[in-house]
């Protein structure tokens, strides 16, 4: 049985985060309506706000810390700020910053859910007497017979954002509720919802990017943090065939904005395939150049028990990514992967999620990487 | 539910509220020559006269603005471009830092876009500004002040100051002296006449009164250079239709306000006791804040070690008790305040602060909610911590 939303004897005392957005005010609006004692939170996570939104950005800004608020009072219920601004900056900015500084590409919402929401705001939570921490996230959480839950993908494969939440171990679904993750509805029927409940973020566009960028500029803002730094662009030969102005600011398999002057021998485009901080250079070649027949990945955290049993799974390996076939096994405490088939552009500093059917057995952090190429070698 | 916040606002008297109603009946623009504008006027007057009888004030010296912001506005800034017009070596302002925001950032604002030179005078523990350090700054250059302003209690820890004193300084030097009354009208002694003050700010939904309306008492001789400029209502110094409704019942809260307060700060002050007494007892480490005698009848204050004031609020609340940290929020943010800053109070301690604000509806009973939930929560609030 499902537990997105359990209907419970006592009712439970829940905490809503409530971002501003449509998702996580329909969210609190639904555990009220379960028939549970409801108090509202919008995290400050800021420490130096924007009034107003602008453009798709965000859940930092003043706007909508009152949007958030505006719910909370139509909903009916208290309704408070917390400022973890502190912690956001240690635990999600400076990690992001680091991780890119190393040459990686980091998930920052992964690590807002694992270190601020359902650690930080959930300890709070729980040490202040409420019992679980309700979000918007789309995901289902199932209560096995023998007490132990599990997380699985949304009922709406394509809403489904049990990805960002593969971190969360038993503990912390154990006080997680996701009330919009049985959900058959399309975003258009959750905005009716909140239209039918007078929630006035009804009509609020949904926010994309990464939330502490507010100009979307995430080469900029690295750029400002980390300094520019030129450095060699080179071929798979190590060649010379450009410059960049900072080999943090790329990504493994991306095409655009290399800025090389001449065209590749065989006149085909080039992608990243690889990002040295060490030498500041970024290596790219050919797009089959890309595929990958196996990786690493560290810090297994495991959505049960124990660690996962070696077999054949399912895996995601990046946001809105797709699935495919892997067969998978821990070696030293680390996650050994190998792809039934190559996959294409796979980034170090990405979550691997894998998943036995819809049920997440377990996320990692991808590390290195093995060329399909060089492996047919 | 035990409401504890009526320093953040007060249920209207009955008598207030009837007034008001009657008035949304009848038309008429004071300033109107028909018999409507006479009509409405002679309700404006009444109101006056009776506002400033309560406040031992002359009816002349009665400005009607909308609240206790805006008086602390005009006042501060109108004084402040007036001293300054006549000789423009004034621009230096003497201020209290616990001032409640609507003095100390328009203070601030003089500062930044007026040239001014704010200069916060020193406080004790307490809060309190002494009259030895006011004469000091003053008798620095006193031919360049052009106004101080200091509260004459504090709104957050309730200690009173010796605004007698500082006025008969200031009117030595021929300085206006503003200060904000807003908490303590209807609670202590407060007589503009006799006070010696340059200007002073009451507002209405304070003191049983409708929200929207207060007054600036100013001196016969100040003409402050006003903030809105129009009709030339209220002496030039404030334009602006006034709010007939409101007027009547600020003046009927004002006067029953007056008349019930030495009686109100005899009782509500046994409550206060009362409820400092079991809160101290729960819990033996909480610290009393502002003067323990000579404070507001009405306010208790305590910081709470180890706790954020927040999750106080929010534990308290969810048992239907009504209070508030006491320091001002951004974006419902808590910010360590900055009158317990001022007051020299470690900025960790600063996070754990209640205001508890008792008024004319207040129970033993609300007394005895605080007294069975403050132990358990401050006990809760301490696992929480300080995040």
């Amino acid at each position: 049985m499902t537990e997105n939303l359990p209907r419970t004897a006592r009712p439970l005392r829940v905490l809503a985060a409530m971002s501003g957005g449509v998702d996580s005010a329909v969210a609190a609006a639904r555990a009220v309506e379960a028939g549970h004692d409801v108090t509202g939170v919008h995290l400050a996570l800021s420490a130096n706000p924007q009034s107003f939104r602008t453009g798709a950005r965000g859940c930092c800004t003043i706007e909508d810390s009152r949007d958030a608020r505006r719910a909370a009072d139509v909903i009916g219920i208290p309704f408070y700020v917390w400022d973890l601004a502190e912690r956001f900056r240690e635990d999600v900015v400076e990690d992001f910053v680091s991780e890119y500084e190393a040459g990686r590409t980091p998930n920052p919402c992964l690590r807002c859910n694992e270190k601020i929401k359902f650690a930080a705001l959930l300890d709070k939570a729980l040490a202040l007497g409420f019992d679980a921490v309700c979000t918007g996230h789309y995901a289902t959480v199932v209560l096995n017979e023998d007490g132990t839950r599990e997380l699985h993908r949304a009922s709406d494969m394509a809403k489904d954002q049990s990805y960002v939440l593969g971190v969360l171990d038993e503990k912390q679904l154990a006080h997680a509720l996701f009330p919009l993750g049985d959900t058959l509805t399309t975003k258009d029927e959750i905005r009716a919802e909140a239209e039918e409940r007078g929630l006035a973020v009804a009509k609020k566009p949904d926010s994309h990017d990464i939330c502490f960028i507010a100009d979307g500029d995430t080469q900029g803002f690295l750029a400002n943090r980390l300094g520019k730094a030129e450095g060699d662009i080179v071929d798979e030969n190590g060649e010379k065939v450009g410059t960049h102005e900072g080999a943090f600011g790329f990504t493994i398999g991306q095409r655009k904005g290399l800025r090389i002057g001449h065209p590749a021998p065989d006149g085909k485009p080039r992608y990243v395939l690889d990002i040295s901080p060490v030498n500041n250079t970024v290596t790219v070649g050919p797009v089959e150049a890309l595929d990958v027949s196996a990786l690493t990945a560290i810090r297994p955290r495991w959505c049960g028990s124990a660690a996962a049993a070696p077999g054949t799974y399912t895996a995601q390996l990046r946001a809105h990514g797709g699935e495919t076939e892997v067969f998978a096994e821990t070696v030293d405490g680390e996650l050994r992967v190998t792809f039934t088939e190559p996959v294409r552009g796979v980034a170090p500093g990405q979550a691997i999620v894998l998943y036995d059917g819809t049920r997440v057995v377990g996320s990692a952090t991808i590390a290195t990487t093995t060329k399909a190429a060089a492996a047919a070698v | 539910m035990a409401y504890l916040d009526h320093a953040a606002t007060t249920p209207m008297l009955p008598e207030a509220a009837a007034a008001m109603t009657a008035q949304f009946a009848v038309t008429g623009n004071a300033s109107s020559l028909h018999a409507a504008g006479r009509r409405a006027r002679r309700t404006v007057e009444e109101a006056r006269e009776s506002l400033a009888e309560a406040l031992g004030a002359r009816p002349s010296e009665v400005v009607f603005t909308a609240g206790g912001t805006e008086a602390d506005n005009l006042a501060v800034k109108g004084l402040y471009w007036a001293r300054r017009d006549a000789d423009p070596a004034r621009t230096r302002i003497l201020a209290s830092p616990v001032e409640h925001h609507a003095v100390l950032d328009a203070v601030h604002w003089l500062g930044e876009h007026e040239g001014a030179r704010v200069e916060y005078l020193p406080v004790d523990r307490y809060g309190r500004v002494h009259p030895e350090a006011f004469r000091e700054a003053v008798e620095r250059a006193p031919e360049d002040v052009a106004l101080a302003t200091v509260m004459w209690a504090n709104n957050e820890i309730g200690t009173v100051m010796p605004v007698g004193e500082l006025a008969a300084i200031a009117g030595e030097f021929g300085i206006p002296l503003h200060s904000d009354a807003v908490q303590a009208f209807g609670q202590l002694d407060v007589r503009f006449g006799d006070s010696g003050l340059a200007a002073m700010t009451v507002s209405g939904h304070k003191i049983g009164g409708p929200y929207g309306i207060g007054a600036l008492l100013l001196g016969r001789d100040q003409s402050p250079v006003p903030v809105l400029h129009g009709g030339g209502q209220e002496r030039h110094v404030r334009s602006g239709t006034l709010d007939v409704p409101a007027v009547a019942a600020f003046a009927v809260a004002a006067v029953l306000a007056a008349e019930r307060r030495e009686r109100f700060a005899a009782e509500v002050g046994a409550l206060r006791d009362e409820l400092i007494g079991a809160v101290l007892e729960a819990v033996p480490d909480a610290v009393l804040g502002g003067d323990p005698e000579d404070r507001l009848p009405a306010n208790a204050h305590f910081s709470f070690p180890g706790c954020e004031g927040d999750s106080l609020l929010l534990l308290l609340d969810a048992q239907g008790i009504e209070c508030s940290t006491g320091s001002a929020c951004t974006a419902g943010v808590a910010q360590p305040s900055h009158v317990l800053l001022a007051t020299g109070t470690d900025p960790q301690l600063a996070r754990g602060t209640l205001r508890f604000s008792l008024g004319h509806t207040s129970t033993r009973e609300d007394v005895a909610a605080v007294a069975a939930a403050i132990g358990p929560a401050v006990e809760r609030a301490r696992t929480a911590g300080l995040s």
